[in-house]
């Protein structure tokens, strides 16, 4: 310990001394320092490096034409992922229509991630895991009360909607502003209308996201609701973002499925609508 | 151009819908309110808590879209994932609670005619018509315009609409993830029945989709029936 705390200089200098502890579950600042980022991305394109804690959130604005991707560092990470329009959040991922629309509710490579508007708020563009989520989303607070004796953001086992709540709110919205959550990693399928655990496809496993639109995203690192284990069990997520570009006409995304395309057709006239030549 | 009907489904069978209402009355005590949705057209009350609200197909396989919210704090709206996280099935039929974005039991499901309702495949709208069927598409109503024009009346707008209940729809789960509107299973005069555990308003789109089957591509009325309860 440096200087006693007593007095407003020394309380200042013991606060200004602790810059520079290690800690795994942090933010590195700037985003560009990060030196661990995939082959051809340069550093100075990278906007956003985080590690999350099982328990932790996370949450960033995002112009159109980000990658964004989550690693699922121990095996037991899920991330419960909510995007609204960062300008208009309004606007905001609908799984219903998400999962209609593209007459599939199991998340893969090349899956979209819809808005009310049908407009594609995001474009999967890689998954390593295939072990996802759309039906259940994120856990309440009632339920991990229930669980595991506790759901509160400063406990020791958070619900996946309280942390998701924490996030909208620094974004000026509302708890009532949450829809339903799409979740990476931890899987469930559903077997004659009921669900079956799938769980972890196992540490390691990557999910890239490409922005279509400006975004606001939210991250929160939780327990899936269904997740079996009598103990909360949630490990340490990676969240890497760097500038690339958006879908085109000439991507593979773009032309998939007619409904996609649709969709990519009406994000596009969007976004001219909103620049300049 | 009159638009108040649109295809050729045949009036329903009166009868077994009174059978339904007469049987509903039976259980859940005297009828407090009752009135025809035309097809197409949204309608909201506030259910008193105990009250009972029976909907009967009155043409068969119409799709009602549904959501409810705490009477006194619209905050607490449905929510469909944590209704689902605390049953084990994707359905909804007897027995089901239908709990807001909180967890808490805003309504539970006392009687089905049917068997099971979707709260997968939410609302159509405009737009999402436009991605599921073509651009084409874009001009015709939808439930999500019902849906907020509604929600207006209650001081809610946009934020206020989220993932709904499809009462008679039928959207099943295949082993590869496929998900779709398919022919239904209702038919005419069957009904269903939903306790209220709170003073909840319940707001409906009687569903005006003719591109798929929800409605046999003919939107068609439902009766709204509340008990004392």
């Amino acid at each position: 310990m440096p200087a006693a705390t007593a007095t407003t200089a020394g309380a200042r200098e013991h606060a200004r001394a602790q810059e520079g502890t290690v800690v795994y579950a942090a933010p590195t600042v700037p985003a560009s320092s990060q030196t661990d980022v995939p082959d051809g991305v340069a550093p100075e394109d990278v906007v956003w490096s985080d590690r999350l804690p099982g328990g932790g959130y996370a949450h960033r604005v995002l112009a159109p034409g980000m990658r964004v991707r989550l690693t699922d560092v121990t095996g037991d990470a899920c991330a419960q992922v909510v995007l609204y329009h960062a300008d208009m959040p309004w606007e905001r991922l609908n799984i219903a229509d998400t999962a209609k629309i593209q007459w599939q509710v199991y998340p893969r490579a090349g899956y979209l991630l819809l808005s009310d508007q049908a407009r594609v708020l995001a474009t999967i563009v890689e998954d390593t895991s295939g072990h996802h989520d759309t039906i259940y989303g994120a856990s309440t607070k009632a339920r991990n009360e229930r669980r595991y004796g506790d759901g509160s953001v400063h406990g020791p086992s958070p619900a996946g909607r309280e942390l998701l709540v924490n996030g909208a709110l620094k974004n000026g919205l509302e708890r009532r502003d949450v829809p339903p959550a799409i979740s990476f990693f931890q899987g469930v399928r559903i077997d004659d209308g009921r669900p079956v655990w799938q769980g972890s496809a196992g540490a390691g496993a990557q999910v890239t996201l490409r922005t279509e639109l400006p975004v606001v995203v939210l991250v929160a690192n939780a327990a899936h609701p269904l997740d079996p284990r009598e103990r909360y069990t949630c490990g340490a997520l990676e969240v890497l973002a760097w500038r690339d570009r958006v879908t085109t006409p000439e991507d593979p995304e773009w032309t998939a499925t007619p409904e996609g395309r649709r969709a990519f057709e009406n994000t596009a006239d969007h976004r001219a609508g909103r620049s300049t030549r | 151009m009159s638009v108040t009907h649109l295809g050729t489904k045949t009036p329903g069978d009166p009868a077994a819908a009174e059978a339904s209402i007469t049987a509903a009355a039976a259980r859940f005590g005297a009828i407090v309110h009752r009135e025809t949705v035309p097809p197409r057209a949204p309608w909201s009350r506030v259910l008193k808590a105990g009250e009972v609200l029976t909907i009967v197909d009155l043409d068969g396989n119409q799709a009602v879209d549904f959501l409810a919210y705490d009477a006194h704090d619209h905050s607490r709206a449905y929510s469909a994932q944590a209704t689902l996280q605390e049953q084990d099935s994707v359905f909804l039929t007897t027995g089901s609670v239908l709990r807001d974005n909180e967890g808490e039991a805003l309504l539970v499901i006392a009687a089905d005619g049917v068997g099971r309702h979707d709260t997968l495949g939410g609302a159509c709208s405009r737009e999402s018509n436009t991605l599921r069927y073509g651009h084409h598409t874009y001009a015709q109503h939808a439930c999500a315009d019902n849906f907020i024009n509604e929600l207006s009346k209650y001081g809610m707008g946009k934020r206020d609409q989220v993932s709904n209940i499809n009462w008679f729809m039928n959207v099943p789960v295949d082993p590869d993830g496929a998900l779709g509107i398919v022919d239904g299973i209702s038919a005419p005069g069957l009904a269903l029945s939903l306790r209220a555990e709170k003073d909840t308003l319940a707001v409906v789109s009687n569903c005006p989709q003719i591109n798929n089957p929800c409605n046999g591509f003919d939107p068609s009325r439902v009766e709204m029936v509340v008990h004392r309860g």
